[in-house]
């Protein structure tokens, strides 16, 4: 070999001169700058970009591990934020089945190509449908946001009602994406929440339901923690005046609480993330819809739906879309919203979660969180002027923590509690102004006694040394 | 001992058939998959029983009917499923048109498993994320370079959700300026991707289609009559779906500008123009580029991906927030102001795919960029140049050479031999290649898209045309064997009547079993 050829970028084989030449010749030109002719001179540009300079393989890793060594993260830090992301247990199995090169790269095959992706997904619809007791799931949306954002605008085409209601403890972050998703079609108001127990006020529920009402939409666990336990009253009022219920819910307590369909709900929502996704600085997200099994709600779903058909073959399973024609993908702008690329690799990796867990770990894994949450709030709300903002309401992985009576703000605490390698839980003051200095802090399965005992113990050295050096 | 000859000329291919049960019936009582994290003793002394509290109404009283298996099981079961599927990485993917379905480089996908990627949490300190705020911010440095563009946002997580974000923004421009109400339409272009049409319909447009002149160009002049004080934005991808780049795009956009539209580009597909011509030159106010396409993120079976998100100026208070930004000692997301038009994806979209993106942009270089374009022009026009050689297939419009892909007509071969599009689909599996026909309608009749990106050798190539002309080959000599296709593959042609019958479809496992009986 001549020490002086010029060898392809390892990412285009066609950069090999000889082949590039060869290439360009069969088709009857004679400089690779021929092939952009159609584009006028005024447009091109006449310059090489600035950007840097390329590297190999090795000087790349350098580079992007040098530039990942300067985050610290909740593997090495304690992490008590939540807020919509939460740190979960992920089986390693999970990790192994959405790392497989065929189900990292595969996207549009057909059923017949792609037999495992159209399977996987179906099992993962039937998975989440035992889990949430109904029997329509989707292939996953973006996130939780956007699937009660959907949910919204089915409602609105079922009941053909452009009014929505929403809680008032819905994440304010949630709302912006359901807010500018259903503007200008459909009106979102809100219904305000109990302040002393963080739960639905019904009258005002009541006196906000109308005629016009397509849907209401409550969560449960609701991003504030609480456990909702009036379901199916606010189901009932919302029936009466032939509105949809829309419940979301965190799918991981439901190995605990009773699925929303049992309360009335006719659209289930939520996160995938905590079924097997790691946090992955928010990239782990996947919304899911679920209904009944009825032709108006189905054929509202903008969402590919896969399903189980026969083949030519008796024996064999077959899968396929149901009803495509209710899609963008065949009608454009007259099909139902809009699909596209959205978030199937987590539904995969959601299915596979739910087959290890089985229903005993679920209900372990409820149990478990419910047990340490409640440990850790004893603990922090031991401390002199910590307190629960909910006191008298039963709460699942997150709950509110009160420290007006500290006479610190949050973010103090969560700087100090940082310096001790603990991230603090969200701090709501701007989002909740009126309730001060609160944060939302979050608890699962997979924090220690020790870590709740480590936490408990920060809060407590960074209040008391505040009290004592205001003696 | 006799040389062994391979002298065929399609692969002799059979896709893995391992006739695996629907994991339901993988349930064996008592197994177990995994055992979650456990109350430690001290906990449950001090705590008791955690659900004990649950208000009765709220106590799940039946368990989920989910499957007991053991992990060995799970783990095969999923393995084997992944052995049916056909990723990019396996087959010369060159027939998912328009998707730019390129070589996914091994280092960023090792890259992105980094604890110090997958255990951060979207809401930690800015300051405790430094590392991957940088490189958010790099990227977006990147992406305003190659487009011209004065600022990205990359929380939009596929080029479906950029294009409603794109929406969203001329809704809040028009607003702004009082006339909201009074600009409601978009215009688009039938060879653009169906999601233009469809998220502008999504924030209450009229969509208004412009089809092609007889070359297949965009119609200047059907562009001159849509255009009113109605229009609120013109959306389009150039080149379009056919691979024809419109050369009077600038006259395009000066005539929506002049309107007071805003004009959006659908840069999903970038791939035959890298360091060539930019949004910015082409008189665009926004465009988007999908990350899982131009910029060599996987495409995961659908997402998670990235439709990366920039605007020019004068639109960037209206992007969705928080942006990245260095302070001038440090990297800060800035909240955006009230003309925001908020948030379109939670937190700070997909960051591994912003990671991959940013990663490929710097094994690349300027010069690797351009390389890129050249290369996927070079490809595409080679494998044009071949298409057109096999009996039955054809090119419509414009006879000259196209950027980075083509959209093809089996008109003749269906007219002769009864063999369609659809048929192809099905007998490409036979051979190991993934083949798609066309978003609808199809406007260019029997359709098929194929483009080569810069990934595929000479070879690869070769081999897919070969195929192709195999099957051009097999239906005109024996098209059962294509129409009954596929035969190689992990299952036969479905029986599809139910999946459009409400009585009939099973979307779930528990449908099917509440929906069929057994014999």
């Amino acid at each position: 070999m001549s020490e002086h050829r010029t060898y392809a970028h390892p990412y285009i084989p066609n950069t090999a001169p000889e082949v590039r030449e060869a290439m360009l010749k069969e088709i009857g030109l004679s400089s690779i700058d021929q092939l952009h002719d159609a584009i006028p001179d005024s447009l091109k540009l006449k310059r090489v970009m600035s950007l840097p300079p390329a590297m190999n393989e090795y000087e790349l890793r350098r580079h992007i591990e040098a530039l990942l060594a300067k985050n610290k993260h909740g593997a090495d830090y304690i992490n008590f934020l939540g807020a919509g992301c939460w740190q979960h247990f992920v089986p390693a199995v999970c990790d192994e089945i959405n790392q497989r090169s065929e189900f990292v790269t595969a996207y549009a095959g057909e059923p017949y190509e792609d037999h495992g992706r159209f399977q996987s997904l179906f099992e993962y619809q039937s998975l989440m449908a035992e889990l949430v007791d109904m029997d329509v799931v989707n292939v996953p949306t973006f996130d939780w946001a956007q699937a009660a954002a959907t949910a919204i605008r089915m409602a609105g085409r079922i009941t053909g009602r452009r009014i929505a209601l929403i809680s008032r403890s819905v994440d304010p972050d949630k709302a912006k994406i359901i807010t500018n998703y259903c503007t200008p079609v459909m009106e979102i108001r809100y219904v305000e929440i109990d302040p002393l127990t963080g739960k639905i006020d019904l009258d005002d529920l009541q006196g906000k339901l109308e005629e016009g009402t397509a849907a209401f939409y409550f969560e449960n666990p609701g991003y504030l923690g609480v456990i909702e336990d009036q379901g199916a009253e606010i189901s009932e009022l919302v029936h009466a005046v032939n509105a949809i219920s829309i419940v979301g819910v965190d799918p991981i307590s439901l190995g605990v609480l009773e699925p929303p369909s049992r309360y009335g709900a006719d659209i289930v929502c939520g996160d995938l993330q905590p079924l097997g996704m790691h946090m992955n600085y928010g990239g782990g997200q996947a919304g899911f819809i679920a209904t009944r099994d009825e032709e108006t709600y189905v054929m509202e779903y903008p969402s590919r739906l896969f399903g189980i058909v026969p083949t030519e073959v008796e024996g064999e399973y077959g899968f396929g879309d149901v009803a495509y024609e209710r899609t963008s993908f065949a009608l454009r702008e007259k099909g139902k919203e809009s699909v596209g690329t959205q978030t199937a690799l987590w539904g995969i990796t959601a299915g596979v979660y739910l087959s290890l867990l089985g229903p005993a770990g679920m209900q372990e894994v409820g149990e478990t969180i419910m047990q340490k949450s409640q440990y850790a709030a004893n603990k922090l709300c031991a401390i002199p002027g910590v307190s629960l903002r909910f006191k008298d309401t039963v709460f699942f992985k997150e709950f509110v923590l009160d420290f007006n009576e500290t006479e610190l703000s949050v973010a103090e605490i969560n700087k100090r509690l940082l310096e001790v390698g603990i991230f603090g839980g969200k701090d709501l003051s701007s989002a909740y102004p009126q309730w001060g200095q609160c944060a939302l802090y979050c608890v699962t399965e997979i924090h220690l006694q020790t870590d709740l005992n480590r936490l408990a113990s920060a809060v407590d050295s960074i209040v008391c040394k505040n009290q004592k050096t205001e003696e | 001992m006799k040389r062994i000859r391979r002298d065929h000329k399609v692969r002799r291919f059979h896709q893995a058939k391992w006739d695996e049960p629907v994991i339901f019936e993988l349930h064996r009582p008592g197994e177990r998959g995994v055992i979650p994290p456990g109350t430690e003793a001290g906990i449950a002394e001090a705590v008791g029983e955690g659900s004990a509290r649950i208000p009765s109404a709220m106590r799940r009283k039946e368990a989920p009917a989910l499957p007991e298996i053991g992990q060995a099981k799970v783990l095969r079961h999923y393995l084997r499923l992944s052995q049916e599927t056909l990723g990019s990485d396996l087959n010369v993917e060159i027939g998912q048109g328009t998707c730019t379905m390129k070589y996914i480089p091994r280092i960023n996908e090792m890259l992105i498993r980094s604890p110090n990627l997958m255990e951060l949490h979207p809401l930690q300190d800015a300051g405790s994320v430094q590392g991957i705020l940088e490189i958010y911010y790099k990227l977006d440095q990147a992406m305003r370079e190659i487009s011209g563009m004065d600022a990205f946002t990359f929380q939009p997580s596929s080029g479906t959700q950029a294009l409603l974000a794109m929406a969203s923004i001329v809704r809040a421009y028009h607003d702004s300026r009082g006339e909201g109400d009074q600009r409601d339409e978009i215009i688009t272009t039938i060879f653009s991707h169906p999601s233009q049409a469809a998220t502008a319909a999504v924030k209450g447009y009229k969509i208004i289609t412009l089809h092609p002149d007889e070359d297949g160009f965009p119609d200047l002049e059907k562009l001159k009559n849509a255009i009113s004080e109605r229009t609120a934005g013109f959306v389009v991808a150039n080149p379009e779906d056919t691979g024809i780049y419109n050369h009077r795009i600038r006259e395009f956009t000066d005539v929506v500008h002049e309107a007071g539209g805003i004009c959006f580009y659908d840069q999903a597909n970038a791939n035959g123009l890298l360091g060539i011509t930019r949004a910015k030159e082409a008189g665009f106010d926004m465009c988007f580029f999908n990350l899982h396409k131009t910029f060599a993120a996987p495409h995961m079976c659908g997402g998670p991906a990235t439709g990366a998100l920039g605007v020019t100026d004068s639109l960037k208070r209206f992007l969705p927030g928080p942006l990245v930004d260095w302070d001038g000692s440090r990297y800060v997301l800035v909240e955006q102001s009230g003309d925001s038009i908020g948030k379109v994806r939670s937190f700070h979209g997909v960051a591994q795919t912003v990671l991959r993106s940013y990663a490929w942009i710097m094994s690349l270089g300027p010069d690797g960029l351009k390389n890129v374009a050249q290369i996927a022009v070079l490809n595409n026009n080679y494998l044009y140049h071949k298409i057109l050689q096999i009996r039955g297939a054809s090119a419509p419009y414009i006879k000259g050479r196209r950027l980075e892909q083509v959209r093809y007509s089996w008109k003749q071969l269906t007219d002769e031999t009864g063999v369609t599009t659809e048929d192809i689909t099905r007998r490409m599996c036979d051979f190991g290649l993934h083949y798609w026909t066309s978003h609808h309608p199809y406007i260019v009749p029997q359709p098929f898209t194929l483009e080569p990106t810069e990934s595929y050798s000479k070879e690869d190539l070769d081999e897919y045309i070969e195929a192709l002309t195999h099957i051009s080959n097999e239906a005109y000599t024996q098209p059962h064997i294509v129409k009954l296709a596929p035969h190689n593959s992990t299952v036969h042609r479905n029986v599809e009547s139910s999946l459009d019958d409400p009585a009939k479809w099973c979307i779930t496992w528990r449908a099917y079993l509440k929906k069929t009986q057994p014999e």
